[in-house]
């Protein structure tokens, strides 16, 4: 199991250590310690291995990610997990603004508190945040699941497309053309299997969850709906 | 006699006839005018200068015999593979999306048989383009539309987008007619509906955060890719400044006539600067950080020939781009249309409604006839022309003044023809030493 300090070697060392590694590599799991608020940390993996990562990181940790597990035992900066396309990334702190932006795929957990932009434009990616997400969160957010257990802060869901938002605690206000919509069967058993997926299983009931999606009415643009904006 | 001689009709020139015509329209309409290309007023521009030319003073080369080169290195500051382009021009970043897939591979066949780079655009990047385009810049937008790691390691190159000239400010827009099952499954948006992309990145906001946004993108693709920001001419010097200091490789600058796909025309007509106001402060920004040639400037913006193109790289630039004038080589508003033009409100040499969809030249459309109606080896071959005529001209230019290579050309080589001009340019204007704005001693006065 390779045990990187950085505070000892470069970044760009454990970053190109980990871009080299093969997809059957043997060495699937891997240690950072003293990442002391370092940016970019293990962004653009691309192969199914495990980093487990001992401090808080800063922006960018898991950058573009693919196919790897990424642990952070801490709180992370701007932009976790930003356009991950798969794979697992997991904060066990608060994370800051835009975590999970534009991303495409995988799970992003975090089980602190998540700033505002949480899931901005996500297209693809589920966020589950244990704590509260900040102001704009699911800002045109255009696929995916966000799933809140706290509160949502202002504009919750602006101008979003068809990403759906599962929202435990209050909503603040909803942002342009973002509507509480019906929670059925089948979104309860939507949210059950991406819960599950967070490693939640049974722990969490989807019926106590609010549902919010687009309107779809600003898709086109009309000039009666100018107001809106 | 009961005739008594009246005075003539009088247009007004401040209601003039196209003044009048938006006046009505947005009073049938009540919405403002969308259209694609960049600004249409006349703006100061390459036009107001001249070269001098060698005389008793200066030394010409021999016009046909000796050696004028036209190479740039690209992203020499950081990146582990910079990039190299033979002549001095290169494709700007144009959509799958707002172009058509056959355009997109004739721009990529173009640039290609000339040596330089094509740019993708805010839809992600295409087989096509990448196939035949041998250097291909990858954007990175606001809307993030298609990104993907894997894309970012198959580019030569990554320019992070800040702005455009034809809309500084303002993100992309992509209007329902022309969101295809493709276009929307590559954008992950839903059919059919009006794309109107962020205007600010969803991750990072200042240069602080560009800054870690680059470092990002470098580690991403270790270090190997040359990292370009593009930013619409507003406000060049700090623009410039800031570029560098968040560690751009190359700084590229589009003027308002940089076209665009879709935008208001308000926007297109009344924000941002013509380039030839632009470019002496980005060169200045650079010059003052010690970094001129060090990180290379890319200006683009109504270039047109290769007199466009040596005055660019006189006034400091390293390379230039084209876009609107590269699709007019593919095809665009050509005469031969134009009773297909007309039956769509416009004409040849005036159409703009790029954002319907409906173009018959098959280049700024994704209605798959009309697309077909582009073959993409021809137009790929008639755009590689006019980059050669292009380089050309500007090598003439350049032997003219006494240059063995295009980037040796100089501020000292222009005059300008007018005194808004001189002072954009900071050149003198024709027939005396006078720059505007400026101490005789070189100081700004």
């Amino acid at each position: 199991m390779p045990e990187i300090d950085l505070g000892s070697t470069p970044l760009r060392q454990l970053n190109a250590a980990l871009h080299r590694l093969s997809p059957d590599t043997n060495e699937r799991h891997w240690i950072v310690d003293h990442p002391a608020g370092r940016h970019a940390i293990a962004a653009g993996l691309n192969v199914p291995v495990t980093v487990e990562i001992n401090g808080p990181v800063g922006y960018y940790c898991a950058g573009m990610n693919k196919l790897a597990t990424v642990l952070v035992h801490g709180s992370a900066g701007v932009g976790v997990a930003e356009n991950m396309m798969s794979g697992f990334v997991h904060v066990t702190g608060d994370a800051s603004q835009s975590a999970g932006a534009t991303g495409r795929g995988g799970l992003l957990r975090i089980d602190g508190n998540a700033s505002s932009r949480c899931g901005i434009s996500m297209k693809g990616i589920d966020i589950v945040v244990k704590g509260s997400v900040g102001h704009m969160s699911a800002f045109m957010a255009q696929a995916g699941n966000l799933v809140v257990f706290g509160d949502a802060g202002d504009s919750l869901g602006d101008s979003i497309y068809e990403a759906r938002l599962f929202v435990r605690g209050k909503v603040k206000s909803l942002g342009a053309d973002c509507i509480e919509k019906e929670m059925r069967d089948e979104h309860k058993q939507a949210l059950h299997e991406v819960l599950e997926r967070a490693g939640f299983d049974d722990q969490i009931d989807p019926s106590e969850f609010r549902r919010y999606g687009s309107a779809r009415k600003l898709y086109n643009f009309h000039v009666d709906n100018a107001g809106a904006y | 006699m009961d005739w008594t001689p009246r005075t003539t009709p009088r247009a007004s020139a401040t209601f003039d006839e196209h003044t009048l015509s938006e006046i009505r329209r947005a009073a049938a309409t009540g919405i403002y005018d969308i259209r694609g290309a960049g600004a249409k007023r006349k703006v100061p521009h390459f036009d107001d200068l001249l070269f001098l030319g060698a005389s008793v003073s200066r030394y010409p080369l021999e016009g046909y015999r000796e050696k004028c080169g036209a190479d740039v290195w690209l992203g020499t500051r950081f990146a582990e593979q910079p990039i190299h382009i033979k002549i001095p021009i290169t494709i700007a970043g144009m959509s799958f999306g707002s172009l058509s897939a056959q355009a997109k591979e004739a721009l990529g066949r173009g640039a290609t048989l000339m040596g330089t780079s094509t740019t993708t655009g805010d839809g992600g990047m295409t087989e096509e383009e990448r196939h035949h385009s041998t250097i291909l810049v990858y954007q990175v937008l606001p809307s993030r539309y298609g990104m993907n790691p894997d894309d970012l390691r198959r580019a030569d190159a990554i320019e992070v987008v800040v702005g455009q000239g034809a809309k500084p400010g303002g993100g992309g827009m992509l209007l329902g007619q022309k969101i295809s099952d493709r276009v929307a499954e590559m954008r992950t948006l839903p059919m059919g509906i009006d794309q109107r992309s962020a205007c600010r990145h969803p991750d990072w906001t200042g240069p602080d955060d560009l800054e870690i946004k680059i470092e990002e993108l470098r580690e991403i693709t270790d270090w190997q890719k040359p990292i370009y920001v593009k930013v619409g001419a507003s406000r060049p010097y700090y623009d410039t400044a800031l570029a560098v200091k968040s560690g751009a490789d190359v700084v590229v600058l589009d003027g308002m006539q940089g076209g665009t796909a879709a935008t208001q025309e308000v926007f297109i007509e009344h924000v941002g600067l013509p380039i030839l106001g632009a470019i002496r402060p980005a060169v200045q920004a650079l010059q003052d950080l010690g970094m001129h040639r060090q990180v290379q400037l890319i200006v683009s913006g109504g270039v047109r020939n290769g007199a466009d193109v040596a005055k660019a790289l006189a006034l400091g630039a390293d390379a230039v781009s084209i876009g609107t004038a590269a699709l007019v080589a593919l095809g665009d508003n050509d005469p031969a249309l134009d009773e297909e033009y007309r039956k769509l409100g416009s004409r040849a040499g005036c159409y703009d409604d790029w954002h319907e969809g409906q173009d018959p030249a098959g280049i700024t459309t994704q209605d798959l006839a009309l697309a077909a109606r582009l073959d993409p080896e021809l137009a790929g071959r008639r755009l590689a022309n006019y980059l050669s005529v292009l380089t050309l001209e500007a090598q003439t230019i350049a032997r003219a003044c006494g240059k063995s290579h295009v980037r040796n050309l100089e501020p000292e080589d222009l005059v300008a023809l007018t005194v808004e001009a001189a002072a954009m340019a900071r050149v003198p204007l024709a027939g005396t030493d006078w720059i505007p704005g400026m101490k005789s001693n070189g100081e700004a006065g």
